[in-house]
């Protein structure tokens, strides 16, 4: 090749920088390179079909992420200058974060184990390069959600050692069971699971709300990460709809591979999302939507034409969509519940919305609230105010695959749980679902060695047989400091110092008669 | 269906009775009373009777709803495993044929949770 002195154009230089640098094998069997490439059964029949819509290289992918780095730490500094916390909704918020740190964080870190691996197995150059960008992206992410969140940290209590909670503490094994679940799949499910059905399909729930209520409640540190965030999420929703119309172009035996597991992704993400409907509608002081709103335009309205879209490749919309649409009107109000009576096993404060909220939850859900929880939760408003704050001491039902406690209803009769229940093999299992327990008949091998929090506590495996030690030795969770009713905590009794009240003019009926 | 693999992919289930020193896993489930958010996962002695599991475990995990007072448990209509089940207070859990990680289900048709709600 003659070098001339002229610049490249975007597409050469792409082509020079990325595919070039990959060869064919000469005294190696390809095969024998790329392993993990053909045992899922998807067919790939030339990978130069696929297409990069970005067209990025290495050395400007660094310059323009250096670039964004420096101002989102310029901006972080000034937060942290400035007190930033101080100018927040309300301590209440924090909350959020701690969920975010615990829970979303750590996952952020598991993508980029798992784009690192899958970036290695694919013998076309275009997807490596795709998946080697992202693994830095989610690297990023992690370590910088964790920056942005540190300074909270040191005013408030529940954010101090984060990675260990995931690894450990019973509801956090959802999220991390999820990426642990995609992980352990093959190349091919990965990504289908990660970049098309949760980046491409659901990641605005995730994102959209957090970032979203962190503007409305003031924290400007978690809303530039997010401003930083946004481009790298733009080339990764992109990466995952480019993967599932490759694959489904490559061979018509793929589509029946890529529907099962797009319904089993699907299912997965919205049983993960949950926990994000709760945050939205309960811990956020100043609300952006409801969750069934956010459900309305981000899956409903967005899904819906990108199911649409891929009709053409034999696709259709995820199974028991129906189930999950019609499940936006209760989930929120029922993970709520959950977390309020174990909250005294959690990382984070709990409480029961003030009366302008009830209201708000009433307008937003006219067909459940008042009829399925408004009673329950004005209950409990009432048993802590007159000293007997409720927490629940037993321990619950978990649901084998996604581990969330069995607590979601049937979508013909809210007032039932829909509970499954399976023989395998001589043992019994249980779920919050059909959608669940289809994915562990589907593959009962990965599931029965679920490590369900519960079940590992009642084996001796938690450093202790009793809640408090559980709580305290094997989830490192402050007793007093970190959990129970946020009425009445150091958080709430900081909050109050730092807006110049005293303690006692909120804090009525405070009390901690825990379980 | 099996799971796809690179090699044999066989694993022990990590709940086996054996794992749990003697005792076993009962789930008790009290529909229309959804302010316990799910069934309820209880460590419990084989051996232990049926009257003893309602009196020791059953009576004070729900002590605190308000419905708890009216309940009559041992004169409800009881499922195990959704099958009807019929329950004897004298007899052990083994003997009533609740094996590990059996589900109860007690129904109280009378009670319908905090006003009416199912709750
Ligand atoms: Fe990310
Ligand atoms: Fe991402
Ligand atoms: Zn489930």
């Amino acid at each position: 090749m003659a070098v001339k002195n002229k610049k490249l154009n975007l597409k050469d230089k792409y082509q020079y920088l990325t595919r070039d640098m990959s060869w064919e094998p000469t005294y190696q069997n390809k095969e024998d390179i790329y392993p993990d490439e053909r045992f899922e059964g998807i067919k790939i029949t030339d990978w130069s079909q696929w297409e990069d819509p970005f067209r990025l290289t290495m050395d400007a992918y660094w310059k323009y992420q250096a670039e964004k780095e420096k101002k989102l730490y310029a901006i972080f500094d000034a937060f942290a200058q400035n007190n930033g916390h101080q100018n927040i909704s309300d301590a209440r918020y924090v909350n959020a974060l701690k969920l975010f740190l615990t829970g979303v964080s750590p996952l952020e870190h598991a993508a980029f184990q798992g784009y690192a691996k899958v970036g290695r197995q694919f013998s076309g150059a275009g997807a490596r390069v795709a998946c080697q960008m992202q693994a830095i992206d989610e690297l990023r992410h992690s370590q910088t959600q964790q920056h942005a969140m540190s300074h909270y940290n040191k005013h408030f209590n529940g954010l101090h050692d984060a990675a260990h909670m995931h690894d450990r503490v019973w509801f956090l094994s959802v999220p991390k069971s999820f990426f642990d679940d995609a992980r352990s799949a093959g190349p091919f499910e990965f990504l289908t699971a990660i970049s098309f059905s949760f980046e491409y399909v659901l990641t605005n729930l995730l994102f959209v709300p957090f970032m979203s209520g962190a503007a409305y409640n003031g924290d400007m540190a978690t809303v530039t990460f997010g401003f930083s965030a946004q481009s790298d999420e733009a080339r990764h929703m992109t990466l995952g709809l480019e993967v599932i119309k490759f694959i489904l172009e490559q061979h018509e035996d793929n589509v029946p591979i890529v529907q099962k597991w797009i319904d089993k992704w699907f299912w997965r993400g919205f049983r993960l999302l949950s926990l994000v409907g709760m945050m939205m509608d309960y811990m956020l002081p100043n609300k952006v939507m409801s969750w069934a709103e956010a459900w309305e335009v981000y899956y409903e309205q967005n899904g819906g034409a990108l199911f649409k879209d891929l009709e053409r490749y034999g696709i259709r919309p995820p199974k028991y969509q129906d189930i999950a649409n019609d499940a936006k009107h209760h989930v929120s109000h029922q993970a709520w519940s959950t977390f309020y009576q174990y909250g005294h096993a959690t990382n984070f404060h709990t409480w029961m919305p003030e009366k302008e909220e009830l209201d708000w939850l009433s307008e937003k859900y006219p067909d459940t609230f008042d009829k399925y929880y408004r009673p329950r939760f004005e209950h409990w408003a009432k048993e802590h105010a007159e000293g007997r704050r409720f927490y629940n001491n037993t321990l619950p039902q978990l649901c084998q695959v996604c581990q969330i406690p069995t607590i979601f209803t049937e979508k013909d009769d809210p007032s039932m749980l829909s509970h499954r229940q399976i023989e395998h093999e001589g043992e019994r299992y249980h779920f919050c679902s059909d959608g669940c327990c289809d994915i562990f008949k589907d593959e009962p091998e990965k599931y029965v060695q679920a490590w369900l929090p519960v079940h590992q506590i009642y084996q001796g495996n938690c450093e202790g047989g009793d809640v408090e030690t559980v709580v305290s030795k094997y989830y490192h969770i402050n007793i007093g400091e970190d959990n129970f009713e946020y009425i009445g905590s150091p958080d709430h009794k900081r909050w109050l110092a730092i807006k110049g009240k005293s303690s006692d003019e909120k804090a009525g009926g405070a009390d901690k008669n825990a379980a | 269906m099996s799971v796809n693999a690179l090699y044999d992919y066989k694993f022990e289930p990590r709940d086996k009775v054996e794992n749990f020193h003697g005792m076993q896993l009962l789930y008790l489930y009290w529909p229309h009373h959804l302010m316990y958010c799910s069934p309820f996962a209880f460590l419990v002695q084989p051996d232990m009777t049926f009257g003893a599991f309602i009196e020791e475990v059953l009576k004070p995990a729900v002590a605190a709803h308000p419905d708890a007072g009216n309940a009559s448990f041992l004169d409800a209509r009881w499922q195990l495993n959704g099958e009807p089940f019929t329950p004897d207070a004298s007899a052990t859990l083994k003997d009533s044929g609740i094996d590990h990680k059996s589900m109860l289900t007690v129904i109280t048709p009378e009670l319908n949770g905090i006003a009416g709600s199912a709750s």
